[in-house]
């Protein structure tokens, strides 16, 4: 009798765990992660692996044999080149999503103007540049900016003005690579702002427009109100993405003239890669990781503040 | 400590296997000698990989190795990140190609060779003292010397400009097939700045490149061997404040004024382009631009000269861009690699590989220089016929003699083509010698 009674007891206690494991598994929580689990992994192993191990190499001496702390960054505080690189990535950065929102803003409102019927051709041209690799139209702009076969100099010598040493000269180089910059990546900006734009209820400019408000007080009052998660987000991720430019520099100057074109990403690969210093070239990769961190949690706290009181 | 008891069925068992293992017959495969794999320098020029691969292969079936051979372009530095991924990952290749002072940044995982290079040298005699010197910069050497890629960098001049706007015939200083004339004594950096000037006033500027790639260094570095300038000594000492480096900072600063105003940005192209198109009177290069000519603007090509450096008052220096291979110290087959490398390099292999690439390519020993291939290029006929050193002209590695690990950085941060341009661009000498001074410092960091 004392048997059976323990045999049954033993069966509910595998039917209910049986139950329960069912019951996580219908849970909605436990299918998300099991369905996003690929991809955390895919993240854990291409992302935070490399990361981890960049700041590991960061602490190592130039030969990579023993542990130096944090001496790699001391080291290039005291480095006049680092300064100036800094000083030229935060140029280039906040120039290029300056100027990359700016045109974006006004080519989206431009693009939401434009009878439906022919958008999507506008839209789908528009993000050519965006859409090209930007190694290849790059090389398609250095071949414009090129010393022998530049095609704008050859259009400024028939109409009679000097050749302009577009890479040659530090601020026609600098401006050239924020160019570039540009025009790769308004079309994002401008694509994320049409978006935001296309959800702005029409009610609300109906009553602006009943309020007797003008083009910049309904600008100011309820475009840029209703588009302002869209915009900072925006800005947030270019930021950090032009930040971390690579290839437009080193396609069209290679940080050239005098190292006065230099962003973190080839100045790193110059002293890591084609210097063999891998050490230092990890310390500087790493330099813009707390400061753009700080950035994004500041502005991501901001959305999901405005998001919580809407 | 636990001992294991052998029974006697473990004995048996034991006995049975070790009988059937001795007894068992020699399997000669086609691949016996096991697996070995190469990572090349891609040739520019066509047909230089198909020489390689028939010296190689040849080699390996002879010795029963399964022989792979990748060619790694240095276009967007897919070779140079090769050899950092598998330096890093102790994996790959087992032998791959080096270049310039590459070898001292790798030191520390490259198999020695002095083995090989006794016996490569007993068949070649004796070698260019640069290549020896980066070869041999851990006290031993750790790379052989190759022949395939290694080149100088001399003038690839324009016949018709030099004729009609400097005034100098570089055919009759530098006769086909014959030695320099005396003529070509009056041929100095001097006479250069002159022809360099009226070249330029006559809208064909001499295209001297001056960013941070191997092009400005070479030419560069051989003008500062050509006025005995060094920037660190061999034993690390930094020298950037001598009269040699004064005077030859001084020189550049005029020279700076007849060069086109964007050289500072110009890469590994642009001159071979500023000579094609047909701007350029002069620019410092290997055979490739005239090669690209003949193919491409036939009418310059035919009006392209190569020949021997300008000479300063220590001499007269060629720009040496050599080229290394390497055996990595993680190599699952060294002993067959070392046979291959000694393959690679016996006399009359170089031949091929020379001859494969139309001259392109300079063996390192003074021994195989008299080879013909260089005399019947054209058009015009004999245009290489002074791309290797003939006369007093002898190679120069720019950034020698200071100790390779400080050379190597010197080369990569392209410090000598910067000094020019600050010179250039109105900074005073004591400013830009502080500033080298600073750098340097910075890259003598262990």
């Amino acid at each position: 009798m004392v048997d059976a009674t323990m045999k049954s007891d033993a069966a509910a206690l595998r039917a209910d765990k049986r139950g329960s494991l069912q019951k996580t598994f219908q849970r909605k929580s436990t299918i998300a992660f099991l369905m996003t689990l690929p991809l955390i992994v895919l993240i854990a192993l291409l992302v935070l692996y490399p990361a981890i191990y960049a700041v590991h190499l960061a602490t190592l001496n130039k030969t990579m044999e023993r542990f130096v702390g944090l001496s790699n960054f001391t080291f290039l505080f005291k480095r006049e080149t680092f300064w100036m690189v800094v000083w030229q990535s935060c140029i280039f950065a906040i120039t290029a999503v300056f100027f990359k929102a700016v045109i974006g803003f006004i080519v989206a409102h431009l693009v939401h103007n434009i009878p439906d019927k022919g958008q999507r051709k506008w839209r789908g041209m528009l993000l050519v540049p965006w859409v090209i690799p930007p190694a290849m139209s790059t090389l398609a702009w250095l071949w414009l900016f090129d010393p022998s076969y530049s095609a704008f100099n050859w259009i400024f010598e028939r109409i009679g003005i000097d050749p302009v040493p577009w890479l040659g000269d530090v601020y026609w180089a600098r401006f050239c690579v924020i160019l570039v910059n540009v025009w790769i990546g308004a079309p994002f900006f401008m694509i994320m702002y049409l978006a935001a734009l296309k959800s702005v209820p029409d009610q609300l400019y109906e009553a602006a427009k009943i309020d007797g408000a003008n083009w910049w007080q309904t600008m100011r009052f309820v475009t840029i109100p209703m588009m302002r998660n869209i915009i900072m987000i925006t800005a947030l991720f270019s930021t950090i993405v032009t930040f971390a430019n690579f290839d437009i520099v080193r396609v069209l100057t290679r940080g050239d003239p005098l190292d006065q074109t230099h962003v973190f990403a080839t100045w790193a690969f110059r002293l890591g890669i084609e210097g063999g210093d891998i050490p230092l070239g990890a310390a500087i990769s790493l330099f813009m990781v707390p400061i753009l961190t700080i950035g994004a949690i500041f502005i991501l706290r901001d959305i999901v503040k405005r998001g919580n009181e809407a | 400590m636990s001992k294991k008891r052998i029974t006697r069925r473990r004995f048996v068992a034991g006995s049975a296997a070790a009988a059937a293992a001795i007894s068992a017959p020699h399997v000669s495969t086609a691949n016996a000698a096991g697996k070995l794999s190469l990572g090349l320098w891609d040739h520019w020029v066509p047909g230089g990989n198909k020489v390689m691969d028939d010296i190689a292969q040849e080699w390996a079936k002879k010795e029963k190795v399964d022989l792979t051979i990748d060619y790694l372009s240095t276009q967007g530095n897919k070779l140079l990140l090769t050899i950092a991924a598998e330096a890093q990952a102790r994996a790959g290749h087992d032998i791959m190609d080096f270049s310039a002072w590459e070898p001292a940044q790798y030191t520390r995982v490259l198999e020695p060779v002095g083995d090989v290079m006794k016996e490569v040298l007993a068949a070649n005699g004796p070698i260019s003292e640069a290549m020896e010197y980066i070869g041999t910069a851990s006290g031993t050497w750790n790379v052989v010397p190759s022949t395939r890629g290694s080149l100088i960098l001399p003038p690839c001049s324009r016949i018709d400009y030099f004729k009609e706007f400097a005034g100098i015939d570089v055919q009759a200083m530098y006769p086909a097939g014959k030695d320099p004339t005396p003529a070509a004594d009056n041929w100095t950096w001097d006479t250069f700045l002159s022809a360099a000037e009226k070249c330029h006033k006559a809208g064909h500027s001499f295209g001297l490149p001056l960013g941070a790639t191997t092009d400005s260094l070479d030419w560069v570095g051989a003008l500062f061997s050509a006025y005995g300038a060094a920037l660190v000594d061999a034993k690390g000492n930094i020298t950037v404040n001598s009269a040699e480096v004064r005077q030859v900072l001084e020189y550049a600063k005029r020279l700076y004024a007849f060069i086109p105003s964007d050289v500072a940005s110009w890469d590994n192209a642009s001159n071979n382009k500023w000579l094609i198109s047909g701007k350029g009177a002069l620019i410092f290069n290997p055979p490739s631009t005239w090669v690209v000519a003949k193919r491409d603007a036939p009418d310059v090509a035919e009006k392209l000269w190569t020949h021997a450096m300008p000479k300063g008052p220590k001499g007269r220096f060629a720009p040496l861009l050599p080229r290394y291979q390497g055996l990595w110290n993680f190599s699952k087959n060294k002993s067959a690699a070392k046979s291959l490398m000694v393959h690679m390099n016996q006399p009359d292999n170089i031949r091929k590989i020379v001859s494969g690439a139309a001259g392109y390519d300079i063996p390192p020993y003074q021994k195989l220089l008299d080879y013909k291939v260089w005399d019947v290029q054209g058009p015009p006929t004999g245009t290489l016929s002074h791309y290797p050193n003939r006369g007093d002209q002898r190679n120069s590695m720019p950034c020698a003699p200071a100790p390779p690990q400080i050379a190597s950085q010197l080369y990569t941060n392209a410090v000598m083509p910067k000094m020019i341009v600050r010179i250039g661009r109105g900074e005073s000498i004591d400013k830009t010698l502080a500033w080298a001074a600073t750098e340097i410092e910075g890259y003598s960091r262990q």
